[in-house]
């Protein structure tokens, strides 16, 4: 179940509903492997897309279990090219594109109900 | 404005699911590349080209109809188009090339199969029997489809007594060396492309006269797969002055190519970038990924020639159609 917790966003008081299991559920069998990133932004810098949400903000929405960070973060998540550029510079060896095929595996299970042949159930909360 | 993600990618996996491809196309058109050559029909080693090069005009003229879709109120009833896709297959209707479009991918995957000839290399075919590996699936996601598809793939391969699998593509390479592996249990085939095989021949000669080109890396060859050199050794003895752009190798910059099933806009920016960078260097792009080649065309200016590294290859070896 989910944990609201508090937080400040540009002098709003805010709230955000996290679930500790949702690293788990993204990674699946192989695991979320996000806990080397130092949230340095080498990543970002390299990305052909200019995708700033992806990795490391998007790596943290997992980490930290909130679930709506990453379904708002859907566009930027089939939008990465898997190229890997990042990952060559990734000082920490994270397996970057390994994590974004984690996050559209849960995805497409979860709000697309892809895998299990039915059309989708509930749409994405964010820009898809 | 994009097609949904959810009916787009869903539509996709009931087709590797339910026709064995992302986009099925008729048994013809991705076989008759082959038609004249006389390959013999299977065999330990085959040139397996997991109709890649086949379904590159395709997925270019499934393309341009999705951004015309996007466009129009029939992009709300996407959802239905995946339901209707079940039955009737839909993309079939979506995308139809011109002859013209096709012809010139299937005249690549002949160039390759004559320089590995000429190179001395023995290899059959599969024919009707090659199935496509599921790269798109596997880049989306979709990995219980693709787990079922990759048994399927293998179990065929073994039925054919195939032991060794020369490939023509970075991705088809990468999902039968590195994915499969992961997948498959007891996986046993040896896959290599064609461009390490051919640079291990080394039989090239110099014909090409100097002509300077510019190397555009696929991102799956030189980072997944680290084929970096053998493209480069081949041109070169083919006679060719190799120029590297900005971001090459290891580092190479991609072209925007693999979004373009759910974002075709956003791939052709990213293409221009990467032409920008190419262009600046040399008017005559290699590229060796049929989705890099076909990406880079559209956003090529009238004067820059971009083509597929066996087309250069085979044409300084008098072998080009």
């Amino acid at each position: 179940m989910g944990t609201t917790v508090t937080g400040q966003s540009k002098g709003t008081p805010s709230m955000a509903r996290v679930d500790a299991g949702l690293a788990g559920r993204v990674g699946g069998s192989t695991g979320f492997d996000a806990a080397a990133c130092m949230n340095c932004g080498t990543c970002t810098a390299a990305c052909p897309m200019g995708l700033e949400v992806l990795p490391r903000r998007l790596f943290r929405f997992v980490m930290l279990g909130m679930e709506d960070g990453v379904r708002e973060s859907t566009e930027a998540i089939y939008s990465c090219l898997l190229c890997r550029m990042c990952e060559e510079s990734c000082p920490a060896g994270v397996p970057i594109a390994e994590n974004v095929r984690s996050l559209r595996r849960y995805l497409n299970r979860e709000v697309f109900r892809i895998s299990a042949g039915r059309p989708e159930a509930r749409p994405p909360r964010g820009d898809a | 404005m994009a097609l949904p993600i959810g009916p787009t990618v869903g539509v996709l996996a009931d087709n590797l699911r339910r026709r064995g491809s992302v986009l099925p196309v008729p048994a013809g058109a991705v076989t008759r590349w082959a038609g004249g050559l006389g390959l013999p029909a299977g065999g330990e080693t085959v040139l397996y080209t997991g109709s890649m090069y086949q379904l590159i005009p395709y997925i270019a003229a499934m393309g341009r109809a999705q951004e015309r879709l996007a466009e129009s109120w029939m992009a709300r009833f996407a959802g239905l188009g995946r339901a209707a896709n079940r039955i009737v297959n839909v993309s079939a209707f979506m995308a139809r090339p011109t002859s013209a479009a096709r012809a010139q991918y299937e005249r690549t995957l002949a160039n390759i199969a004559r320089l590995l000839g000429d190179a001395g290399i023995e290899f059959g075919y599969l024919y009707e029997a090659e199935l496509y590996s599921g790269a798109l699936a596997y880049d989306l996601g979709l990995d219980e489809v693709l787990q079922a598809h990759a048994r399927k793939v293998y179990d065929t391969l073994k039925s054919h007594g195939v032991r060794r699998l020369i490939t023509v593509d970075p991705h088809t390479t990468n999902m039968l060396r590195s994915v499969y592996p992961k997948l498959i249990p007891g996986y046993d085939l040896e896959v290599e492309s064609y461009l390490e095989v051919l640079a291990k021949a080394d039989r090239g000669s110099v014909t090409a006269g100097g002509l300077e080109v510019v190397v555009h890396d696929s991102c799956v060859y030189a980072r997944y797969e680290k084929v970096v050199e053998e493209p480069r050794r081949l041109l070169r003895a083919a006679g060719f002055r190799v120029a590297e752009p900005d971001f090459a190798g290891k580092l190479t910059w991609c072209c925007g190519g693999p979004v373009e099933s759910l974002y075709p806009r956003k791939a052709l920016e990213g293409a221009s970038r990467r032409l920008g960078q190419l262009a600046a260097v040399s008017h005559r792009i290699v590229t060796m990924c049929p989705i890099c080649l076909v990406n880079l065309r559209r956003v090529a200016p009238a004067g820059v020639q971009v083509n597929d590294i066996s087309d250069y290859l085979a044409g300084a070896a008098g072998r080009g159609e």
